[in-house]
């Protein structure tokens, strides 16, 4: 379980994030929704640790992160996978090699076990084969799915997804999003997803946070944010023409 | 602005110097990269010298028409101008140009794509991952480069020398032997270590820093470059001060 309390950030004298508390449970999809500029990348950056936060604490099942040192993070970190916006494959690394990359730092794994988990972990995202390909021969959809396979390589306890269904087709976009929710509900880790995709929203977002200028504006389910009379949710969620219609 | 560069090197260098979470990963990446840096620049290296040893020998026996001076003075010139400073110094700059864009585009390639942020989230101490194993193969690799530098460029000289006829190649030879000091080998590597650790280190710090998107990452493989060369040259004159 993942705790945020009283969390503030900001850039330059801008207040990005202000007052979030939040309680991310394990087992459940996470999401956490607003428009473009309401926090949310910041929020999840703040959570795993790539930025600094101003006051409020970010507790990994009990443990203060937002108070640890470097070295103190790094066995959180180990439990911490992340799949970012755009992958972040690396680019001089085949795929099996990106996947085998945190069992080659972390485990004492011999080698035909990392590759018996590399190949587990490809089959648990439905990817056969493309162990020697390098991360430009693979299609926008494939490169999320070794992105969750890496991320997944460690058997975590927190999995954070960065905006999974950007530059994906409606279709990929569903299939990643059931990924995510099967590895969630199979693995009972905590997952934070981090989106402003609505078919997302309506899919898996068991638990939804909606963020406002920087504010948590909003909380509920995904049954619940369709009956929502909250003026801001609904303008975000029912935004198209079709949209609104689709729900009378 | 020059004392916040100045803090956020220092505070990189030490965390560049951290131990490494495995040394057996760490020794792949240096192994790799003394390939990209050493063996890759070889062919450049190698053109580079011989053309400097030629161009330094026709040109020192041009200016030097005079009777009372042996042509075997045209080879000791060439040998420690070579040695001494053409060598380290003109294929730093332009290893900079080759081997520091190449360092600073990759990092800040992966710094804009978020790949620098996967490492971190890992636990990867990514400063150390990303440069230390750069700094390692440079500082063992440019030394070897510039040793053979120093011999083509002399070959060089001798080629030339000999299809100009400015000078037999016993002259030529008997020059190379005159006066001979080898201290000016353990300046010349002195400097070329230093040259190395600048070039390596100049060009990682942009490219960590680098943000925004690809425009971002080609200024930061400029700036790397520019301020590589400018740090060898203001470092060159510092050790020729100081050791000569």
């Amino acid at each position: 379980m993942i705790e945020v309390k009283n969390l503030y950030k900001s850039f330059d004298n801008k207040q990005v994030l202000k007052d979030i508390s939040a309680v991310f449970k394990p087992g459940v999809t996470n999401l956490i929704i607003g428009g473009s500029g309401s926090g949310k990348t910041t929020l999840i950056k703040c959570m795993v640790g790539l930025h600094e936060v101003d006051s409020g604490e970010i507790l990994y099942d009990g443990r203060n992160f937002s108070q640890l040192s470097f070295k103190e993070r790094i066995p959180v970190r180990k439990e911490i996978g992340m799949l970012f916006q755009n992958s972040a494959l690396y680019d001089s690394m085949t795929v099996e090699q990106n996947i085998m990359f945190p069992l080659n730092m972390f485990s004492d794994m011999s080698l035909s076990e990392k590759k018996d988990r590399v190949n587990f972990c490809l089959k648990r995202v439905n990817l056969e084969n493309v162990n020697k390909l390098a991360p430009a021969e693979l299609s926008g959809g494939m490169k999320k799915r070794v992105g969750i396979a890496r991320a997944i390589a460690m058997q975590p306890e927190y999995l954070f997804c960065d905006e999974p269904n950007s530059g994906l087709d409606p279709k990929t976009s569903i299939v990643i999003d059931n990924l995510i929710r099967e590895i969630t509900e199979e693995y009972g880790i905590t997952t934070v997803v981090n989106t402003h995709d609505m078919n997302s929203v309506m899919e898996i977002g068991e638990h939804i946070i909606f963020l406002h200028k920087g504010e948590k504006w909003w909380e509920g389910s995904n049954k619940e944010i369709r009956l929502t009379d909250n003026r801001e949710v609904n303008e975000f969620v029912f935004a198209s023409k079709f949209s609104r219609e689709a729900n009378r | 602005m020059f004392f916040f560069h100045l803090g956020r090197y220092v505070l990189l260098l030490k965390s560049v110097f951290s131990k490494p979470e495995n040394y057996r990963v760490y020794w792949r990446e240096i192994v790799r990269e003394m390939d990209t840096i050493g063996i890759g620049s070889l062919g450049i290296v190698c053109i580079i010298s011989v053309f400097l040893g030629a161009v330094t020998t026709v040109q020192t026996a041009f200016q030097l028409v005079s009777a009372i001076i042996p042509l075997e003075v045209i080879g000791m010139i060439t040998r420690d101008s070579t040695i001494l400073e053409l060598s380290p110094t003109i294929t730093m700059l332009v290893l900079a140009g080759r081997v520091g864009s190449s360092i600073s585009s990759q990092i800040g390639t992966m710094r804009v794509t978020e790949q620098i942020d996967a490492l971190e989230i890992m636990g990867v101490n990514s400063s150390g991952f990303l440069i230390l194993p750069k700094l390692i193969a440079a500082l063992t690799m440019i030394p070897l480069l510039i040793i053979i530098s120093m011999f083509l460029s002399i070959l060089g000289g001798y080629v030339a020398g000999s299809l100009s006829g400015a000078l037999s190649p016993s002259e030529y030879v008997a020059g190379l032997l005159r006066d001979w000091n080898p201290f000016i080998v353990t300046v010349a590597l002195i400097k070329t270590a230093l040259f190395a650790f600048i070039m390596t280190t100049v060009s990682a710090y942009q490219g960590f820093y680098t943000s925004g998107g690809a425009l971002e990452v080609g200024k930061s493989s400029t700036k790397a470059v520019v301020y590589s060369c400018i740090l060898i040259l203001c470092a060159d004159y510092i050790v020729a001060q100081l050791l000569l």
